[in-house]
């Protein structure tokens, strides 16, 4: 997991509260007299927004972990929540990189190994460019020795 | 095709191939007729109502008249272009006006084919044929399906599709009409409908089901009439609200589903037979007006999965679903027992599975307690919190009826606790989930394909985790629901040797697991 990823982790945060703060912002502004619960309902998105932003990327980051061995790919993601995932290499059925608009002006990317199961797909966040490239050469490689239709 | 010219030197030269290349099939021109009578079914009521609403004004008629006609060429358009061939590696379909689209699915990666007739189709003999494979089904796909051929040729494709390298060379017509009788090899029963079974047509509530969707649809009629019965009666029902009123009501609704169930029961598995047939599938076939026959290659069934709905399940019974690749989520196809019997649905399990002892019938290891705090409170809380807005924002005999419900609502979380268990034995990991409709699943350990291992805040705080084994069948994940971690984290190291064993590192749960390992 590259340490750029707190930094990523926090522009989507920040862009998520933010999306939902300045509506309110602008309506309470334009409104005469708006009504106390848009005031209260505003300020609580700010707090926790702030509180949100500030706190879940490091704590996530704290949590990431990934890991390929030459049987399995591994996970582990989320904060509160946590979740584990593992899938052996033996069953891999597509390797796919993708990057989102934060993730390119920071130069990071995101590899998804997806299973037959339409419930397995183990998502690897936050990964350096040529960490990314080279994670996918490595397992196309080890997933092509493998005979079978993985399923 | 290749000629022995291309053979590579050295090689001895390929048997030569008599084969000749099959050729391309269109739909059963019947189709051009019992299209528009499906469809023409389901367009009746809208057709009706636009022709005798209003005053008889030109445009209805027009209108009406447009949409039979548009019914007719769509059904000649889809017709003419669709054509569907079977080579000696892929079954393929071209069809489309618009947008073409070309199917292929090669042939052994083939698992399922369902063939459906409804009863459109079976006046004139034909029958669709859905072809599934390996993969897991994007939902709102199809699949491959050919829609439709004689019933003689769906069974003649059955047989050659799912009968690897031993095709049978029958004579292909493009009708199928003159083809040669198949042969029909022996096949093994394994269970069939026995009207003793009737008796759970009640319990599995399917009646009330069937009301809900007929009130659905005559209410989007009742809309199209400009008639709003169900906002009236609400309102009617807000301004005087009756406790005498709502029994009625309840009374009329459980009468009515009892009566309509037996009906439906009958509609969905008349004729219900469950076969092993001779080339190594296992094919359910029922139905009065549809009839339905699905095959599923035995090799790719991964599992069964014994469904107990609430009332099912005081009465003893219980229906049981395939865990398998290929199959449709349309209409119940990886049934593969109505509701019958528990027994019935065990025996079935053990002949489906060629098992010695049924694999959910295993003695199953409870869950710790903190599982039974959490299963209380995911059920109770929502019903507290409804209650609490409904007594601060609404009317003041609002909120008793959640209030009332809380009881019921703790029951089922306490059942719920009851309900959940796992076991392993030597092929199956066995899980069992939910009160409702309670669920316990059989998976091939062999077919578990991944772990997806979830801890929420409050599982980590109370040492539990939910283990989610994903599979290329069925849901594609089974979970084991708030199990202990250590014995969570054993049992999917047990279930699938070597595959989580290495990630089992520098983690305190982990050392635990390895601990009780």
């Amino acid at each position: 997991m590259s340490p750029k990823s707190v930094l990523l982790w926090t522009m989507q945060a920040a862009f998520f509260w933010l999306v939902l703060f300045v509506p309110q912002l602008v309506v309470f502004l334009l409104v005469d007299e708006p009504p106390t619960w848009e005031f209260v309902l505003m300020i609580a998105t700010l707090v926790v927004g702030i509180v949100h932003t500030a706190v879940e990327p490091s704590w996530r980051y704290r949590v990431h972990r990934w890991e390929t061995t030459p049987d399995a790919v591994y996970t582990l993601s989320g904060w509160l929540s946590q979740e584990w995932r593992v899938a052996p290499v033996s069953r891999i059925q597509t390797i796919d990189t993708k990057r989102g608009p934060f993730q390119q002006m920071l130069g990071l990317s995101t590899v998804t190994v997806t299973t037959a199961s339409a419930a397995g797909p183990v998502e690897i966040e936050g990964l350096e460019h040529e960490v990314a490239q080279r994670l996918v050469v490595e397992l196309t490689n080890t997933t092509q020795a493998t005979p079978g239709d993985a399923t | 095709m290749s000629t022995p010219a291309e053979v590579p030197a050295g090689l001895p030269a390929a048997p030569e191939f008599v084969e000749p290349l099959p050729e391309w099939h269109r739909l059963h021109v019947r189709m051009l007729v019992v299209r528009p009578l499906n469809e023409g079914i389901a367009m009746l009521v809208p057709i009706l109502v636009l022709l005798f609403t209003g005053n008889g004004e030109k445009w209805r008629l027009f209108a009406s008249g447009a949409t039979v006609a548009a019914i007719l060429v769509f059904s000649y358009l889809i017709w003419r272009t669709t054509r569907y061939r079977i080579t000696d590696d892929q079954v393929e379909l071209h069809t489309g006006l618009l947008t073409r689209k070309q199917l292929a699915v090669p042939r052994d990666r083939i698992r399922t084919v369902d063939l459906t007739s409804k009863p459109g189709h079976r006046i004139f003999g034909l029958s669709a044929v859905r072809i599934g494979t390996g993969q897991q089904d994007v939902p709102g796909t199809d699949g491959l399906t050919l829609d439709a051929v004689t019933q003689q040729e769906a069974e003649r494709l059955r047989l050659l599709l799912l009968q690897k390298g031993v095709a049978p060379r029958a004579a292909t017509t493009a009708e199928g009409e003159h083809a040669e009788p198949v042969p029909l090899p022996e096949s093994e029963v394994i269970s069939q409908l026995d009207l003793k079974w009737l008796k759970f047509a009640p319990l599995s509530l399917s009646g009330l089901v069937a009301i809900g969707a007929l009130f659905g649809v005559l209410s989007n009629y009742a809309d199209d009439l400009g008639l709003h019965p169900v906002q009236d009666l609400w309102e009617w029902l807000f301004e005087n609200p009756s406790l005498a009123l709502f029994a009625v009501f309840l009374v009329v609704l459980a009468v009515a589903g009892l009566v309509l169930s037996i009906p439906l029961y009958i509609l969905q598995f008349w004729n219900y037979r469950l076969t092993r047939e001779p080339d190594g599938t296992v094919r359910v076939q029922r139905g009065l007006l549809t009839t339905r026959s699905v095959s599923v290659e035995e090799q790719r069934l991964r599992g069964v999965d014994i469904q107990e709905p609430l009332l099912v399940r005081a009465g003893k019974g219980a229906k049981l679903a395939a865990v398998t690749t290929g199959l449709g989520s349309k209409g119940e196809s990886n049934l593969l027992l109505p509701p019958a019997p528990l027994s019935v649905a065990h025996q079935v399990s053990r002949d489906v599975l060629k098992v010695g002892n049924d694999p959910t019938t295993l003695r199953l290891r409870k869950h710790p307690f903190a599982a039974l705090r959490r299963s209380m409170l995911r059920h109770v809380v929502p019903w507290v919190v409804i209650a609490t807005g409904l007594a601060i924002w609404a009317p003041s005999w609002a909120w008793p009826i959640p209030v009332a419900i809380i009881p019921f609502a703790a029951l089922v979380g306490w059942d719920n606790y009851r309900s959940l268990g796992n076991a392993l034995d030597e092929r199956y990991l066995v899980t069992r989930n939910n009160s409702l409709v309670r669920s316990t699943v059989a998976l091939q350990r062999t077919g578990i394909i991944g772990w997806r291992i979830q801890r929420s805040f409050f599982q980590r705080r109370s040492g539990l985790m939910t283990i989610g084994a994903t599979t290329a069948a069925g849901a594609g994940i089974y979970h084991v629901t708030d199990v202990g971690e250590s014995h969570g984290l054993a049992l999917a190291d047990e279930a699938v040797p070597d595959l989580l064993r290495p990630f089992l590192v520098d983690s305190t749960v982990d050392d635990q697991a390895e601990r009780n390992a």
